[in-house]
């Protein structure tokens, strides 16, 4: 699938921010926050900001985003109108949560559980955007919810555990979320790449032109001899080389050097805590951002089987 | 309204493509072109048309395989447009409601009005029927010809696709796949036509007629001719003599 | 009848519903719909273009029209992008650079005309056939034609020389038809179908039908398609069986299953007897000059021995021949029925298939297979129809006999240097068949069958200021039909009717830059080429023909003073030219499908066609056809202009098409003639002939009755309906030439025999090419010293693209817009070659780079590509850097009009030996695989052309206005 730049900063940053609220939302109903105002406008500026970055980068990707109002109309069949749903619907209960904590100095913890609930909401429903597409077996598989909703977790409660360091709010449980959230998100791309090597869709050549029976199958000569829309947008193809080299760095600067550095940070309170958190966000940053793309270059859509492929 | 119709019409128009008999000529993909791009979807813009990236939308596109081996295999031609799937993913993953499968008659259509461009139902479509008109910004697809179809303007026998109607070999039939009795039910039936991915679940409506194979080894009647052989009398001497006593007249 | 289905089962529109997009179930499709004829290929189907507003809003096929029933290609449906092409000349054009650079200035036509005038007159006044006139895909030869033979010059052919002459050719000397145009299979009732080689560029909507129809029989009806052809695309695709022959070996395997035939006596003895001249007398009387030759009366006619003893006339009806026997004849010398000649040969075992199988890399099993069934088609699965004729000697017959076994060919087999003597074998196997013009069989369409051959004799110049004695292109008879000067020297600039080609019958355009740059047999003044891309993919070599152009004498001018180029497109060739006559496209203009020309017949009809102006041009160009007119009637031609000197048709080819007479009574078009409107062929001209094609769809369909469907070289119901249509001259019975007198006379000449005997350097290939019999030899390209180049080399045309015109073609260039070199999987692995390397592809004449794609079906020594795919960068006004010029590659760029050079220095002619066919066909290659650094990018290249017209936008919204229209309304 052609990896648009739009798409991949929409998932990696609303994902992150979404995550981040669904924490600011947890620990308010768990009653551990303070009303404390200006650590309530940094997060509510950080988290929404980085919800609403992604929204409009999505609505970007949309060549009709004066329209994209309706996407919200079909919400009984379609997981992106869900999304749409969802990640709209999240503003409210942030509002109010927002509205107590920082003007009238409570912490309304009805509103934050309704948020917290809301934001991993709106993260399946992104997530399920993908897994519900059959063509695309890399993505149609047990693992992308999950793969969602630990990288949402791991980059949100990253950016959750940077703000509690700075601000007076509980840091042990952030940084086991962050730990937590990493860890998952490791294992769980490795699971998620361990089953996209490990086979192919259950269609084929054979299958897609049900001619199987007459031998293999192989395209002689597709409809075009340039590309066209279907190739431009679902024939991206990705050297393995280059691929396992971006598995690495995914892996790496995504969740273990992160994971390193918020154990590291862990282990020495007080000592460099700080430098050591915002390597880790920045590392997570590009290391979702290579796994975002990732997760478009290597899957493949069946249509290729139709222009030569003879797996996807 | 992406919902897929509670109570669709038996009624499932649909194509049957026989690859038997198709040549991969192209006559209906460009026939296809030039109906379309003044239809109902119209237009169905090119870029680059005379440059160095030539593309276009196109509704419906000729693919060439091969299967089998050497002089054992088959060149197969094959054409694809959109299949007007029972279960059209496509539809169903449209937010906006732009993408609707009609209870009528079957078709899936784009409501262009309502399309956001998210382009979200080309990727939900395993086959490829759908087409992102970057120009206008909308997602496009095969209408089946409404336009033609149910069109009085039309004489009665040109009110078939354009796909249909130009195909020279005849490999196209455009019919009622909902009605076991009608011919391309019947055309189904009699030579075992087939889904494209069936594992997939999405019940295309439209049908591909297998090749017909088996035929290499015999003669016109379906049995292997029987092998010419020269009386061994005449073969030991001039063979020239067998046409000797002939009396025919002009 | 076509056999698509139309399953539409009308119904009113359903009820719109609430939430639905608001859909226009009826929008109106036009608001004027034309007929006329397309013209995106050769094939001239009929086609209703819809209109609205002025603009082409649909292209369909008129399903009344006889050619294609209806249906129509890619490339007819295509035409509105051909019609408004960026590539369209606009103005006449004047040479102002160099030539070849492409740098013009525009002119008036006045002044354009003036000029041409003024050259073409002074050539007139001196040496007419210094004016060397070739056109190239044309299809209006019947106006052509007469124009050179008006002017005087016997300079002048079409393309036919390098596109399928062997197959016309051998066919009119043989049946006195031939496939495509002068005949077809008899698709509703054949049995068993045999195709050679490619064959998809042709007759191809007719063809297509006929295939479907042809795969759909009936269980109980079933017919077989067999394809024999190096590569299973296309047609071959869907053949019930594909036979992978190696390139020009067709002769060789249909030899071979001739040679089972007359061995198992699996032949049509009533036929051979009745309709052709098998049991004719050859004189047997080695070394003398009537060697080979047929015994005669002293009435010239033809003797056979009948089953009584006595030498008789073999033509009298009645008569009872004997097939083989010594027999002596008056004067005492020994002769031999031509059976008995063609019988020994075949029955030879060097014919066996066994013998050939290598050869041909057919297993000798499956040639035996095919003889079997051809003949169990042919004669168990016989057909009779009750339709009672009258043969040539009045005799009444109440059934026709079908053997419905069929065949077709054309370039695959044609363009080789034994493309002549291969389609003679085929046509040989169906006479053995009884399948010509029988139901089932191969059937003639009207005005064929002709005497075989036609009688006409190519003219010779006359002289100054005079016309010639007919028509530039004929049917030589005997080396005294020769066009020779007095010296021995070809008469034409393109040597055809010369010894080098002997039955040139299309002429050899494909010859004619070289002899022209070499004054070789003389120089010319002015070359006047019409719709040719002879700068490029028409040429067999097109880097040497773009520097013969080019080239100049030692004080400096052109060898070539003088081109002239009429076109509608800036193809490669309008560099080339001093002087552009833009042309109209094919629907802004009348035209005129002639049965003087190239017939649309079908074999139950008579048809011509015309084209009807469908649009206005919107750019300062005019009908090629006019603007000859113009030009002979400036040129003051006879013909062409009254006894006032005034032009006689002043309205151009529209003028001509009705008034011209060829013989009194027979024009351009056979429709509507006569004073009532009810003649047809023959018949005075009519003034609203025009109106009546135009009303009836624009073409003309005449029924020929039922009696008078077959059997028609000895059926006098099929005499009767065509002599008063100007078809035939006398009721006589066409004999079918097993054994061909005319290639006989040739081949004595050359064994030395008669005053004009070819030079000595030609004498073994005349005598080769010139078997009187139907033969097999190697091809020469093929043979020659090829340094170690084994791989066939042929190309193929898509069925999408019609040579380069397709390029243009904004849909057309989606579909197709470079070519790879297709090769045998094994062989790729042996070569180390895989999907998307690129390869040097190299023969002794050049060498040409691209890309490798592996594929099953195709002969395993057989690589293969799409012709007429690559472009000169910046032609057809496309993109300097589009894929047709980076990745596109032309296999012409490896092929010479010469082959390499004898020991003694002397270089032959790529050509065959009999008609001058271009032997492109014959290519072998070797391939070398590029470096990685090669990658990506075709050689040779040459300097981008600058067309100078203005450059088209990107993104192209054709037919949204009609929309808008819709929505407005």
């Amino acid at each position: 699938m052609h990896p648009a730049l739009s798409v991949i900063l929409f998932t990696s940053a609303s994902g992150g921010g979404y995550a981040m609220l669904a924490l600011l939302g947890l620990f308010g109903a768990s009653g551990v926050l303070a009303p404390d105002p200006l650590s309530g406008w940094i997060a509510f500026l950080w988290s929404l900001g980085m919800v609403t970055f992604g929204l409009v980068s999505s609505t970007l990707h949309l060549s009709h985003p004066e329209r994209a109002w309706r996407a919200v109309s079909q919400w009984r069949t379609s997981w992106l109108s869900r999304e749409g749903v969802l990640a709209l619907f999240t503003f409210l209960p942030a509002g109010l949560y927002a509205i107590g904590w920082l003007f009238l100095g409570e912490i309304w913890r009805w509103a934050g559980a309704l948020l917290s609930l809301s934001a991993i909401a709106t993260i399946c429903a992104t997530a399920m955007i993908y897994a519900s597409l059959k063509p695309i077996r890399a993505w149609n598989s047990l693992w992308t919810l999950p793969g969602y909703l630990a990288m949402g977790l791991a980059s949100g409660a990253l950016w959750f555990t940077l703000w509690a360091e700075l601000m007076p709010a509980p840091q042990k449980p952030a940084y086991d979320f962050a730990a937590i959230g990493l860890l998952a998100a490791a294992f769980i791309k490795l699971f998620y790449w361990r089953l996209l090597d490990a086979g192919a869709h259950a269609a084929t050549a054979e299958s897609a032109t049900g001619l199987g029976h007459l031998g293999k199958v192989r395209l002689l000569a597709a409809p075009h001899t340039e590309e066209n829309y279907l190739l431009k947008e679902m024939g991206f193809r990705i050297a393995r080389k280059h691929a396992r080299k971006l598995r690495r760095i995914a892996l790496l600067a995504g969740f273990l050097l992160p994971l390193a550095a918020v154990l590291a940070a862990l282990a020495t309170p007080h000592v460099g805590d700080l430098v050591l958190l915002v390597l880790a966000v920045v590392l997570n940053a590009i290391g979702t951002i290579a796994e975002r793309w990732l997760f478009f270059a290597e899957a493949k859509h069946t249509v290729m089987l139709y222009y030569g492929a003879e797996r996807a | 309204m992406t919902a897929l119709p509670a109570h669709p019409s038996d009624r499932k128009l649909g194509l049957v493509i026989d690859l038997d008999i198709c040549v991969g000529c192209h006559a209906c993909a460009v026939s296809c072109k030039e109906w379309n791009t003044g239809g109902h979807m119209a237009p169905l813009t090119d870029y680059e048309a005379w440059g160095d990236s030539p593309s276009g939308v196109w509704f419906n596109r000729i693919h060439s395989f091969e299967a089998g081996e050497g002089a054992n295999g088959r060149t197969v031609h094959f054409p694809k447009s959109c299949l007007h799937c029972e279960q059209p993913a496509c539809v169903t993953v449209c937010p906006t409601g732009a993408s609707f499968k009609r209870a009528e008659d079957g078709i899936v259509l784009v409501n262009e009005d309502l399309c956001i461009g998210c382009k979200l139902c080309s990727w939900a479509c395993p086959y490829g029927a759908r087409e992102f008109d970057e120009d206008v910004g909308v997602m496009k697809k095969c209408t089946l010809c409404i336009d033609r179809i149910y069109n009085d303007k039309l004489e009665e026998v040109d009110r078939v696709p354009a796909c249909v109607a130009t195909c020279p070999v005849g490999a196209r039939h455009f019919g009622d796949l909902g009605d076991p009795n009608s011919e391309v039910s019947k055309l189904v039936q009699e030579r075992a036509g087939y889904d494209l991915m069936p594992e997939l679940g999405y019940k295309p409506v439209n049908k591909y007629l297998p090749p017909r194979t088996g035929r290499t080894h015999t003669g016109c009647t379906g049995a292997p001719a029987t092998p010419l052989q020269e009386s061994p009398a005449e073969s030991t001497g001039n063979r020239l003599l067998r046409w000797l006593d002939q009396a025919l007249s002009r | 009848m076509s056999q698509r289905r139309y399953i539409a089962e009308p119904q009113s529109p359903p009820k719109q519903r609430a939430d639905e997009q608001a859909i226009d179930y009826a929008p109106i499709v036009h608001d004027q719909v034309a007929t006329t004829t397309c013209y995106m290929c050769a094939c001239r189907c009929g086609i209703k273009v819809h209109l609205q507003d002025g603009r082409i809003r649909y292209i369909e096929g008129n399903r009344d029209h006889p050619v294609n029933k209806g249906v129509l290609c890619a490339k007819g449906s295509a035409g509105i992008m051909t019609q408004y092409s960026p590539a369209r000349l606009r103005k006449p054009l004047k040479r102002v650079g160099e030539r070849g650079k492409a740098e013009f200035q525009e002119i008036e036509w006045d002044e354009a005309l003036k000029i041409a005038t003024e050259w073409l007159g002074k050539i007139r006044a001196t040496d007419p056939r210094k004016l060397a006139f070739f056109t190239g895909r044309d299809q209006s030869q019947a106006l052509t034609g007469w124009w050179a033979a008006q002017f005087g010059t016997p300079n002048y052919a079409a393309h036919g020389g390098f596109c399928s002459v062997n197959m016309a050719a051998a066919g009119l000397y043989t049946i006195g038809g031939s496939f495509w145009e002068f005949g077809e299979p008899d698709w509703e009732r054949t049995r068993y179908f045999l195709m050679f080689g490619v064959a998809e560029d042709h007759g191809s909507n007719p063809i297509k039908i006929g295939l479907g129809q042809i795969k759909n029989r009936p269980p109980e009806n079933r017919a077989k398609f067999v394809s024999i052809n190096p590569v299973r695309t296309g047609y071959s695709a869907i053949a019930d069986e594909w036979i992978g022959i190696a390139p020009g070996t067709d002769g060789l395997f249909v030899l071979a299953i001739v040679h089972e035939l007359l061995k198992a006596d699996r032949i049509d003895l009533d036929f051979l007897v009745r309709y052709t001249n098998a049991p004719w007398l050859v004189v047997d009387a080695p070394g003398t000059a009537g060697h080979g030759l047929f015994a005669r009366d002293g009435a010239g006619n033809p003797l056979c021995v009948d089953n009584a003893g006595a030498i008789r006339s073999a033509l009298e009806a009645g008569v009872t021949p004997r097939l083989v026997g010594e027999a002596t004849l008056a004067d005492g010398r020994k002769a031999r029925p031509a059976f008995e000649l063609m019988a020994s040969r075949y029955l030879d075992e060097s014919y066996a298939p066994e013998k050939v199988a290598e050869q041909c890399g057919i297993p000798a099993a499956t040639i035996k297979r095919i003889a079997a069934e051809l003949a169990e088609a042919a004669f168990d699965q016989a057909i009779e129809i009750p339709i009672g004729w009258t043969d040539w000697a009045g005799r009444h017959h109440d059934k026709v006999i079908g053997r419905p076994v069929s065949m077709h060919a054309m370039r695959g087999v044609s363009a080789h240097s034994n493309g002549f003597q291969t389609c003679r074998a085929i046509h040989l196997l169906q006479m053995l068949l009884g399948s010509i013009d029988c139901p089932g069989g191969f059937r003639y369409k009207p005005p064929f069958p002709k005497s075989a051959p036609p009688p006409a004799k190519p003219a010779a110049q006359v002289g100054p200021m005079h016309a010639l004695h007919g028509l530039p292109l004929g049917f030589p008879q005997s080396p005294d039909d020769l066009l020779l000067d007095l010296d021995g020297a070809p008469h034409r600039i393109d040597k055809a009717f010369s010894w080098e080609a002997p039955l040139a019958v299309h002429g050899l355009m494909h010859m004619v830059i070289h002899n022209a740059w070499a004054g070789d047999p003389y120089p010319i003044d002015t070359l006047f080429l019409y719709m040719a891309n002879m700068a490029w993919n028409s040429a067999m070599n097109a880097p040497d023909a773009m520097r013969m152009m080019t080239d100049t004498d030692e004080r400096g001018e052109y060898r070539i003073p003088h081109i002239i180029y009429a076109d509608a497109y800036f193809s490669e060739m309008v560099a080339f030219a001093d002087l552009v006559f833009p042309d109209t496209t094919y629907l802004e203009r009348w035209d005129c499908i002639s049965l003087l020309d190239r017939p649309i017949s079908d074999p139950d009809a008579a048809a011509d066609a015309i084209r009807q102006p469908v649009i206005q041009p919107d750019r300062d160009v005019r009908p090629f056809q006019d603007v000859l007119l113009d030009l002979g009637a400036r040129l003051k031609l006879p013909g062409m202009i009254d006894g006032h000197g005034k032009s006689l048709y002043p309205g151009g080819l529209k003028d001509y098409m009705v008034w011209h007479e060829r013989r009194p009574g027979i024009g351009m078009l056979s429709g509507w003639r006569g004073l009532d409107e009810d003649k047809q062929g023959m018949g005075e001209p009519n003034r609203r002939q025009l109106e009546r094609y135009v009303e009836n769809g624009c073409f003309w369909r005449g029924e020929i009755p039922e009696k008078a469907r077959f059997y028609r070289f000895a059926n006098r119901d099929f005499f009767d309906w065509a002599i008063p249509r100007g078809f035939l001259d006398k009721p006589q019975q066409i004999v079918l030439q097993l054994y061909s007198e005319p290639l006989r006379k040739f081949q004595l000449a050359a064994e030395g025999h008669g005053t004009r005997q070819p030079p000595e350097h030609l004498r073994a290939r005349v005598s080769q090419g010139f078997d009187p019999l139907p033969s097999w030899y190697p091809p020469f390209g093929a043979t020659a010293d090829n340094d170690g180049c084994v791989l066939h080399a042929i190309t193929q045309r898509p069925m999408h693209m019609y040579h380069s015109w397709g390029s243009q073609n904004a849909w057309l260039r989606q579909i197709q817009a470079r070519n790879p070199l297709f090769i045998a999987r094994k062989l790729g692995e042996r070569l180390g070659l895989a999907d998307g390397d690129w390869a040097w592809i190299e023969s002794p004449h050049g060498r040409v780079k691209a890309e490798i794609k592996l594929m099953e079906g195709v002969n395993q020594d057989t690589v293969w590509t799409w012709n007429a795919i690559g472009k000169r960068a910046g032609a057809w006004n496309l993109s300097p850097t589009a894929p047709e010029a980076a990745k596109g590659f032309l296999l012409n760029h490896v092929i010479s009009e010469l082959l390499p050079p004898r020991p003694d220095g002397h270089r032959y002619a790529n050509i065959d030996p009999v008609t001058g066919q271009a032997a492109w066909y014959d290519l072998k290659v070797r391939l070398k695989k590029c470096a990685p650094a090669e990658y990506g990018e075709t050689a040779p290249v040459f300097d981008a052309l600058d067309t100078s017209l203005p450059k088209p936008g990107n993104a192209l919204a054709y037919g949204a206005e009609f929309r808008a229209k819709r929505a407005r309304q």
